[in-house]
């Protein structure tokens, strides 16, 4: 009786050895079902998915226009301060003063790409950008200036 | 007294060695403290603390709309699920109608979570148990899902898609398609999972008859989730307590009587089952409509206490809201269902050898972050 289980176990582990090396040998003769993506070196035919949340970012037309207001809903909307606008008054041919923005600072090193400023937003005037290679020799290179230099509001947003 | 991270010798002959906080088959910074009579387990202490972020009372300061991003990096691989407790809690306390829509999706993505978490989960069991081949293979179905949530929701792991009263962004075009193509292709490496780690001899030896964890004791450590079903407790939220129609669908709570580590390991292989037919049976009728209902722009739950308890891929996680009317609650609680199994651990491995507490460690599936928040 013990020499039988003795065997039986010699053979049901050959056995199942063999079993984990067919499927071995299964992949080793199909290379095309091995699914590898080999990442630094795809950097020019890799594209994020449309969605993809890389960072967040302002666009701005042929005529270095954005679309901000400066309503500061995104800055209240993100939980951990990521996103600092510093307004100013601006005034218009017609005399009237308007708010606008000064500068969005917006700090990549806090930011937690939770999506809260893009939807928070009435005026769609960021969105996010699908960048993923986000690393640098020091902090400071993350803090960002979304508005571009002389930039203005776009005509007919409020 | 002796310094945390030290081993020493005990007055009664039992050596004590420190597991982790950086020990590989930890799965993160958990820190066992154990009591050893020569490769016997006599006790077995968790230190935590160690990823401690204070997500709770960091949300005290948040909106209701804010403050559930943070739970996606409690357990992070049921990012989604835990998402979508807070939405369900907030929800209760606005008494709001989610629209069916919204539903669908959050629990096609809840099932598609549970899935790729059990995924991970199979792959890890086998490293630590040996087998490194089967973390390979179950890489390679986990991350066709994880490219779904990258499409649909703009991240793999910490998605943030559930927003009170809906989700964010009505599902990608191309959902659907791919959801099918996964299915498909996770339902034909069923056979390899079973041929490659079920059925090996080494794996048998190691995992059946250890860890045994009772009927009673996992009651009273309060074991919820696959763990607690392999000891046969039924305790699944989706079936007990419905939430975002979970009533309406057809599928069997996994409850095994067995309660060592082989019946863990096969209650979670049903499950990924049960998961695969819920995924099917809702995939091709999405309800139409909104995908968000009318919620204001600055949410104030009503003075009150709300508890929203739902099944991730662990167990129960519990979110107790205490609101008094403001924009931000007044005390937020998490039930994780990973601290209370951590809990019963001394009970399954006392009297086991230190190679099996490895294994009993796998097979409850922790992940740490959960357990410290």
């Amino acid at each position: 009786m013990f020499l039988k289980d003795y065997f039986g176990t010699i053979f049901k582990s050959i056995k199942s050895l063999l079993t984990g090396m067919r499927k071995t040998g299964y992949y080793f003769t199909h290379p095309k079902e091995i699914l590898t993506e080999e990442y630094p070196d795809n950097r020019a035919t890799l594209k994020m998915f449309d969605r993809f949340k890389g960072e967040v970012t302002m666009p701005h037309n042929e005529n270095n226009e954005h679309r901000c207001t400066g309503c500061q809903a995104c800055e209240i909307a993100c939980p951990n301060g990521t996103i600092k606008i510093i307004t100013k008054q601006e005034i218009k041919e017609d005399g009237k003063k308007k708010k606008a923005i000064e500068a969005f600072v917006y700090h990549l090193e806090l930011c937690t790409l939770c999506n809260n400023c893009i939807t928070s937003c009435p005026s769609d005037a960021i969105v996010m950008a699908q960048t993923y290679e986000h690393s640098v020799y020091d902090k400071t290179q993350l803090k960002k200036i979304l508005n571009k230099p002389g930039s203005k509001i776009m005509e007919g947003v409020e | 007294m002796s310094l945390l991270g030290e081993n020493f010798m005990t007055e009664e002959g039992e050596f004590v060695i420190n597991m982790g906080p950086q020990h590989p088959s930890t799965h993160g910074v958990l820190h066992l403290k154990v009591w050893l009579d020569g490769e016997t387990i006599k006790k077995v202490q968790p230190h935590l603390g160690y990823i401690h972020r204070s997500i709770e009372k960091m949300s005290e300061r948040l909106s209701y709309r804010n403050f559930i991003y943070a739970t996606s990096r409690m357990d992070y691989l049921s990012a989604h699920i835990n998402n979508q407790a807070c939405a369900l809690a907030v929800e209760k306390g606005l008494q709001v109608e989610v629209p069916a829509r919204a539903q669908a999706i959050r629990v096609l993505l809840a099932e598609l979570t549970r899935l790729q978490s059990h995924q991970l989960w199979w792959g890890c069991t086998g490293l630590d148990l040996g087998a490194v081949t089967p973390f390979f293979y179950a890489f390679r179905e986990r991350e066709a899902i994880m490219e779904i949530f990258e499409e649909t929701c703009g991240a793999r792991l910490t998605q943030n898609f559930c927003v009170p009263g809906g989700v964010m962004y009505d599902v990608n075009p191309n959902f659907q398609k791919r959801v099918k193509d996964v299915m498909q292709q996770i339902k034909s490496k069923y056979r390899e999972y079973e041929e490659i780690l079920t059925g090996n001899v080494i794996f048998e030896n190691r995992t059946k008859g250890v860890g045994y964890l009772s009927k009673e004791d996992a009651i009273s450590f309060g074991v919820t989730g696959p763990t607690a079903r392999a000891s046969g407790i039924s305790c699944d939220i989706r079936k007990w307590f419905p939430y975002d129609g979970y009533e309406k669908l057809d599928f069997e709570e996994v409850v095994m009587e067995g309660g060592d580590c082989y019946t863990r390991y096969m209650a979670r292989i049903e499950e990924m089952k049960q998961s695969v037919h819920i995924i099917e049976q809702m995939i091709d009728n999405l309800p139409e409509g909104d995908i968000q209902g009318k919620t204001k722009n600055v949410i104030k739950l009503p003075k009150g206490e709300f508890y929203q308890k739902v099944e991730t891929a662990r167990g129960e996680l519990g979110v107790y809201i205490v609101s008094d009317g403001a924009a931000s609650p007044y005390r937020i609680k998490y039930r994780s269902p990973n601290f209370s199994n951590l809990s019963a651990l001394e009970t399954m491995s006392v009297g086991t050898k230190i190679g099996d507490l490895v294994a009993i460690m796998a097979t409850i599936d922790l992940v740490i972050p959960d357990i410290d928040r």
